[in-house]
């Protein structure tokens, strides 16, 4: 594994602002009584299955499911992780919070799609417990694999726009949740840059920068990082850049 | 009834390659210029570098108007037309907002292609069904507007032809040019030097292209930094020389530019004896009339046509200049598909850099060579760039090894994603007798006005340019070590391009074309039509540079020519 990944493997583990799922899964048992100190200071996190735990080591987060179901996320969650799998080769999907990326993405630009997860989603879960009898993200790997092959393959029914058509469109959202800017609720650590190498975005490229090229250290950086894109600019003097002074 | 505004003496409609160029020598020779836009103005802090917002999810060609009036597009007439998306963008300065900003001149042959080929192959060489004419002028004619646009807008490259001196470090094809580019070409890569390396052990000659790019410090504007975000965005220093940045600022400063933005034109206006009077627009929730002396329509291709179709009028029942037939007639977009893709065995290096920073191979473009035993006319013109970003990067083509997705893909492009590269290959195309833009008889735009309708296909022409050109961009590639190749389908539909030509051609037959030599109309004298919808051909190479020089002839051609055509 290369050096980067590694570090970015220890960045994650030392990350408490961003809890992995591994870590909400091992406070599972804290459920019950943490579950109503956590009420009270608002650090509520939704886990697997109902069940409702906290991370006592994060600084509150605050996000929404703001179009998938609890359980429509588990299956999105499970088929991201066939996708772009977490692996000995490293983090992957999950790592990245693809899902957290594509329900941001269902309410804001891709709503069009909404309707097409919704009915796919739960089309690939009827047919694991119709199958196999067990939902589709308990299903171990294998079994997820096989069925997401036939959804690839146009073998599953119930889909839309078709088994293909949302195989297709979930697999380029999942890579678009693992690859782009952090800003938009995936990518998180950068785990998708470092995963190709990447080494970041940058206002400029000497040509020793690039004569690197995936040698040229990572700088982890977000377009938005950068304060002349952020909503508000730290410094609008720059009269110069204000195309508006010429109408 | 529209609010009729004060007469001004020149209203161009569109702000954008073409507009911005054709302001300049108006408002110095002291007319008074209204520029109509339909976006607004933009700035280096609208163009985040993000690979999402701007280049996946389209964040510049999503405002305002164009997204809302996108063509339908059908390969024949017996096909029923889907609306598609649209390439361009408004705002001021348009498309060179975000555009890759290549800026060629065209070959000379790409002027005389019919009376060239006639000449060396005999008039059955010209494709059977293609409306083709010569241009009313040579290159030669259009050398002087090239210059003054390279030196004026900011034009970097390497000279191949200066005075008949060739220079094998530019384009030894190139007509014969009067001086140097303001500023040397972008700087190479080391995937380009591999590149140029290759091509010169096939004895081809490699050359950097040239870029409405600054490479140095020109005009006020600082060099490129060569950060990668070019495609499909702005420049966040202003080194991208939009016309928002170069010829509009230059002729707002005179004072006679006033450019009016969220502007939607919806009729040129004529007066009973069909003498254009101005145009209509509208703005908010009002709708003005702007008299004006002389018309400039300046948008792009589809939108020019449209306009003109959607003008009816008395005098002219079939929409604007359009009594012998010819307006939407000898449309086509340029053949830039059918690329090759290749995947080599060690990292490229791509992650930074634009795509106008490449190299090019012209010995198969145009009639740069022999045609004698071949079965078309034209070539095409080979380049690769730079330029790689992550989420288009992990789409990369798997060339066959695994499945796209799972551990194995993983793997896959954990190793190879700075290791492929995809060609960019344009090639001759030609307009023929049924290829045509119409107005769609069902789909309309928000204001309830029907949107533009592609019929247009390519032909045998074009499908022979592009396998024959792609078994040389796979031979570049081989050569410079790609262990696979993937080559794509030749095409068939003329979708909505970024190189739409037509509609509005220039010659000097009325009976074929709709402007005359200067780019005024043959029915309408004060009508001036600019941008690629007068170009009669492609040539092998991006537009932009040629639609912004004949905007120039056509504006100082006005200037020398005011009280004729203004009346």
């Amino acid at each position: 594994m290369p050096d980067k990944l590694k570090n970015n493997k220890k960045q994650l583990q030392n990350q408490p602002s961003n809890p992995s799922r591994r870590n909400l899964l091992k406070n599972v048992g804290l459920v019950g009584a943490a579950a109503v100190s956590s009420a009270a200071t608002g650090n509520l996190i939704a886990a697997d299955s109902g069940s409702v735990t906290i991370d006592t080591t994060a600084n509150p987060i605050r996000e929404a499911l703001e179009v998938l179901t609890a359980e429509e996320a588990q299956i999105l969650e499970a088929i991201c992780d066939c996708l772009i799998p977490s692996d000995e080769n490293g983090p992957g999907a999950k790592e990245a919070r693809a899902v957290h990326y594509i329900d941001r993405a269902l309410a804001s630009h891709n709503s069009d799609a909404r309707q097409d997860y919704m009915v796919s989603l739960n089309a690939i879960n009827d047919f694991a417990r119709e199958t196999r009898h067990k939902p589709f993200y308990e299903l171990i790997k294998d079994q997820q694999n096989s069925i997401l092959l036939a959804v690839q393959n146009n073998k599953i029914p119930g889909l839309t726009p078709s088994a293909s058509g949302f195989f297709n469109m979930v697999r380029s959202h999942t890579i678009d949740g693992t690859f782009c800017d952090p800003y938009y609720g995936g990518n998180q650590n950068f785990v998708g840059w470092d995963m190709v190498r990447y080494p970041g975005i940058r206002l400029g490229a000497s040509e020793t920068d690039v004569s690197q090229g995936a040698e040229l250290e990572p700088n982890h950086q977000s377009a938005y990082d950068h304060a002349t894109y952020t909503k508000m600019a730290i410094n609008m003097n720059d009269s110069s850049t204000s195309g508006g002074s010429h109408a | 009834m529209p609010k009729r505004l004060a007469k001004t003496d020149v209203v161009i409609v569109g702000m954008g390659a073409a507009g911005g160029v054709a302001a300049l020598p108006l408002t110095n020779a002291g007319l008074k210029v209204i520029g109509l836009e339909a976006g607004g103005w933009l700035n280096p802090r609208d163009f985040a570098p993000d690979e999402l917002r701007n280049g996946s999810r389209n964040w510049p060609q999503s405002v305002p108007k164009a997204a809302t009036e996108a063509p339908t597009v059908r390969a024949t007439s017996a096909d029923t037309a889907v609306q598609g998306g649209h390439p361009m963008m408004n705002a001021v300065g348009g498309t060179t907002m975000h555009y890759w900003a290549q800026s060629w001149r065209l070959n000379p042959w790409d002027f005389n292609v019919v009376s060239e080929t006639q000449q060396r192959y005999g008039a059955d060489r010209l494709p059977a069904g293609s409306t083709v004419e010569d241009w009313p002028i040579n290159y030669a004619d259009l050398e002087p507007y090239y210059d003054k646009v390279e030196y004026t807008v900011g034009i970097s490259g390497q000279a191949g032809n200066v005075k008949g001196r060739k220079n094998p470090a530019g384009n030894i094809f190139e007509g014969e040019r009067e001086r140097e580019y303001p500023m040397q070409p972008l700087r190479s890569s080391p995937f380009t030097d591999m590149m140029s390396g290759a091509a010169r052990q096939l004895d081809w000659n490699p050359f950097q292209g040239p870029a409405a790019i600054t490479t140095e410090l020109f005009d006020g504007r600082p060099p490129c930094q060569y950060h990668g975000f070019c495609n499909k965005g702005g420049c966040h220093v202003k080194a991208k020389s939009s016309t928002a940045y170069s010829v509009i600022p230059k002729a707002i400063d005179t004072g006679n530019l006033q450019v009016v933005t969220f502007a939607r034109v919806t009729e040129v206006v004529v007066d009973n004896n069909g003498k254009v009077t101005g145009v209509n627009y509208i703005k908010g929730n009002e709708t003005f009339f702007q008299p004006a002396s002389v018309v400039l329509l300046a948008s792009y291709a589809y939108e020019n046509v449209r306009l003109l179709q959607l003008s009816k009028s008395g005098a002219f029942p079939d929409g604007l200049v359009n009594n012998s037939g010819q307006v939407g007639r000898h449309y086509f977009s340029h053949h830039q598909g059918a690329p090759v893709t290749a995947l080599f065995d060690r990292d490229l290096h791509n992650w930074y850099g634009l795509p106008a920073q490449g190299v090019a191979i012209d010995e198969w473009a145009d009639d740069n060579f022999d045609h004698s035993d071949l079965d078309f006319i034209g070539g095409a013109n080979l380049w690769v760039h730079t330029d790689r970003k992550p989420m288009s990067a992990a789409k990369m083509n798997t060339f066959g090894e695994v499945r796209n997705w799972g551990s194995n893909w993983k793997a896959f492009i954990m190793k190879n994603a700075d290791r492929t590269n995809t060609s960019y290959i344009q090639k001759t195309t030609l307009p023929y007798e049924d290829n045509y833009l119409d107005l769609d008889p069902v789909v309309k735009d928000p204001l309830g006005f029907p949107v533009t309708r592609i019929t247009a296909r390519y032909h045998d022409n074009e499908k022979r340019i592009a396998a024959y050109s792609q078994a040389k961009m796979e031979q570049w590639y081989l050569q410079a070590g790609a262990i696979k190749i993937r080559k794509y389908g030749v095409g068939n539909v003329m979708g909505a391009s970024t190189h739409a030509y037509g509609g509005t051609r220039m010659g000097l037959n009325s009976e074929t074309n709709v402007v005359n030599e200067w780019g005024f109309a043959h029915e309408a004298p004060n009508l001036g039509i600019i941008g690629g919808s007068v170009m009669g051909t492609s040539g092998s190479r991006n537009p932009t540079l040629t639609v912004q020089a004949l905007a120039w002839r056509t504006s100082e051609y006005l200037v020398d020519n005011w009280s004729s055509i203004a009346g």
